[in-house]
């Protein structure tokens, strides 16, 4: 039990410093957030920023054109990243952080020239087609249909919660090969262009108001076999092996990003008076602790993953943790906001108090709600612990 | 950094189970069940071999030399087995008292705060040959004071809450003991709530254990009771509430242990190094505490009206964690710390 950081880890941790005091300050002001074209090319900036440093692909390995960071840099990355508030990926996230290692780790040598590069230098910017309106937490159950005709697959079928699907090049896709009732056994990861023929894309608004996510209706898309990764019917291996991929920092930047607003909720608080009441001290009291404890957490997974190379139970456990927490938090803000919480907008409090937090923390509130449903509902990530953590019985079907 | 556990810090873990597990076993515990005094001498003596009570002094001096992160460890294996007796205040107090590191029994009392109006209750005052009173936490300066056990006056608490802490009464006034020159007072509060956090990290995960192996024997409706998810889920957020507790225990031990590590910290968060330290072991004895508790109770519930009964050992875990989290602060009183403190 060690949390001295090495001379290395801190050297890593001064020289990016350094570079991110220097880089920051010249940054354009963020575009607003239905500004997907804007937000395309803001986070196409940071990326090339990064690149250029040497800073692409932290996680990455190094044959994959990546820095190939141990997980305790990688988690000093963050730290320092979110400590200054520098963009986060953005609509980088599923490039960097999905299909990227996934073709790393399976593509073959052909697919890694052709995409990675753009990738690391943000110029091409990917989606995920996993998850469909019949197939949610029960993923194997997908049904889009890819059938084979010459050296192209003939794709029919709809997908939902794809991030970016409006400014993206690339689609992760995950279709049906095999029989319908081939479950695990009969899907295939494709590469899908997003100028082909036959997308439609119709953007979601979620219960923030925003645009995150779109659903995609596939119509007779053609996507060449040598999109493919990884072998027919083989696709959820490939899945799979890009899971392998999580060193334990996951959900770090959401885990600082609360705790900066834990101190701000407690700055407000101090600010209009509810400081002094009881309840709500204690309510903060015992969150700094649970978020303390979660920072803990996560040393400890990176360190299992420097170790065995992945984390281990302690992912499994942060999330479902780090979610309930996150979403107290983000109730106690409401509380605290008081009728002030019924604007999504700012608004000036009375009494001199000046420009009030509520259009940040309605907004935090809202996108809390996601916290136990996106990746993995709890209640999944429940069964997963019971099963392979705690090896009881699985369900009888 | 690497926040594993070193193979020292495991073969100490393993050593100490394996110590336990010959001489304290919960089924060799439960022989002394409600008795004034639940030290069993043999139990005792393995402990004192094994090195628990010189654990913190260092080597120079006969000691093992090690620090709270091994501590921690060790309190949470006695914590899995319910080790009985004044362990954890004779364990704190081994770096002061030389009597203590030799294995001599004793115990530790908090001054209560001002205006408290809980009687002054003592745990194991047949068993102790001295008492450590520490002075009320908001008293930062006084030295802790040793009472001899013939100075004290106290009646016996006829049917204590946990079988494994027979209390006392102290009247009032309390005898004016020997003031422990130069002991820093907080350090030593600090210290007994780790240690004590520890042990309630012992208790959760023994809870999620048992109850867990219970779940995959015990069947119902033609099948397992652990197939259902209303009792998975139930052991997923207990085995949550552990590791997420273990965590801040390891990681409060360690800052406690490490100047380095906590200035650091202190850096990073822009507070004092005696804030950090506050604030890092009210947290960890927080969650350690409501760990213990509600996986003593989630236990209790998966293991239905079994659960409910004396000779189902469930309750002994639920009944020590909340002995546990009344003594160094409650959950409360910490997390009004912890709010004072940022």
């Amino acid at each position: 039990m060690d949390l001295r950081y090495s001379d290395e880890e801190e050297q890593f941790r001064s020289e990016l410093r350094t570079w991110l005091s220097g880089v920051l300050p010249n940054l354009p002001p963020k575009p607003s957030s239905t500004d997907w074209p804007g937000r395309r090319a803001y986070d196409a900036q940071w990326q090339r920023l990064l690149f250029d440093a040497g800073y692409a692909g932290v996680d990455w390995p190094v044959e994959g054109g990546g820095r190939g960071a141990s997980p305790i840099e990688q988690l000093i990355f963050k730290e320092e990243c979110e400590r200054v508030g520098a963009p986060y990926v953005g609509t980088g996230f599923v490039g960097l952080l999905h299909a990227g290692p996934t073709i790393i780790a399976e593509g073959t040598q052909a697919q890694r020239e052709t995409y990675l590069a753009p990738i690391l230098r943000g110029d091409d910017v990917w989606c995920q087609g996993f998850s469909e309106p019949s197939s949610g937490s029960d993923l194997a159950s997908l049904r889009t249909k890819a059938v084979r005709d010459g050296d192209e697959y003939v794709i029919n079928g709809s997908k939902i919660w794809t991030s970016h699907a409006e400014v993206a090049d690339y689609c992760e896709l995950l279709v049906r090969t095999g029989p319908d009732d081939s479950r695990h056994k009969g899907i295939t990861w494709l590469i899908m262009p997003m100028k082909s023929p036959g997308i439609e894309i119709r953007p979601l608004k979620t219960i923030a108001g925003s645009t995150e996510f779109a659903e995609l209706f596939l119509d007779d898309v053609r996507v060449p076999v040598a999109n493919r990764v990884g072998d027919e019917n083989d696709g959820w291996r490939v899945t799979m092996v890009t899971l392998s991929f999580e060193r334990g920092t996951g959900f770090v930047g959401e885990l600082l990003e609360s705790m900066r607003i834990l101190r701000s909720l407690t700055e407000f608080a101090k600010r209009n008076g509810s400081w002094g009441d009881p309840s709500i001290r204690r309510r903060v009291g015992t969150l700094t602790a649970s978020f303390d404890a979660l920072w803990a957490l996560t040393k400890r997974n990176v360190s299992e993953a420097a170790r065995n190379g992945v984390p281990g139970v302690g992912g499994v456990v942060f999330k479902l943790s780090f979610s309930e927490q996150g979403q107290a938090l983000s109730e106690l803000a409401m509380d605290l906001l008081d009728r002030a919480g019924l604007s999504a907008s700012g608004l000036n409090g009375g009494d001199g108090l000046g420009d009030l937090p509520n259009a940040e923390y309605v907004d935090a509130w809202m996108k809390s709600i996601s916290l136990t449903i996106a990746a993995g509902t709890s209640q999944v990530q429940r069964n997963i612990v019971a099963e392979r953590v705690l090896g009881l019985p699985k369900e009888p079907k | 950094m690497d926040f594993e556990l070193s193979q020292d810090q495991r073969d100490l873990q393993d050593g100490i189970r394996a110590v336990l597990e010959g001489s304290l076993s919960l089924e060799t515990s439960r022989g002394r069940e409600g008795r004034d005094d639940v030290v069993d001498p043999k139990g005792w003596t393995a402990l004192l071999d094994a090195g628990v009570f010189g654990l913190f002094v260092p080597e120079s001096e006969g000691g093992v030399g090690l620090g709270l992160a091994e501590g921690v460890l060790v309190a949470e294996e006695m914590g899995r087995v319910l080790v009985p007796g004044p362990v954890l205040s004779t364990m704190a107090l081994a770096p002061i008292l030389d009597a203590a590191r030799d294995g001599i029994a004793h115990g530790l009392f908090e001054a209560p705060a001002r205006g408290a109006t809980a009687p002054g209750l003592v745990e194991h005052p047949d068993s102790i040959h001295a008492l450590v009173l520490l002075p009320p936490l908001e008293d930062p300066v006084t030295e802790p004071t040793l009472i001899e056990h013939g100075d004290l006056r106290y009646s016996q608490v006829l049917e204590p809450l946990d079988p494994f802490t027979p209390l006392g009464v102290l009247q009032e006034p309390y005898p004016v003991g020997v003031s422990l020159e130069g002991t820093s007072s907080p350090q030593l509060r600090q210290r007994a709530m780790v240690l004590t956090a520890g042990f309630q990290v012992g208790i959760a995960t023994a809870c999620v254990e048992q109850a867990t192996a219970y779940a995959k024997g015990r069947e119902q409706f033609g099948r397992p009771i652990g197939s259902f998810q209303a009792i998975k889920h139930l052991l997923a957020d207990a085995l949550c509430r552990s590791e997420l507790a273990r965590s801040a225990v390891y990681a409060a031990a360690v800052t406690l242990d490490d100047p380095v590590v906590a200035t650091r910290e202190a850096d990073t968060l822009g507070c004092s190094v005696t804030q950090l330290q506050w604030r890092v072991v009210a947290g960890a004895k927080i969650l350690a505490d409501e760990a213990a508790i509600t996986n003593a109770r989630t236990a209790i519930q998966v293991h239905g009206g079994m659960g409910f009964t004396w000779e189902v050992p469930m309750h002994l875990f639920l009944k020590r964690a909340r002995v546990l989290s009344s003594t160094f602060g409650t959950r409360s009183q910490l997390a009004d710390m912890v709010a004072a403190l940022i």
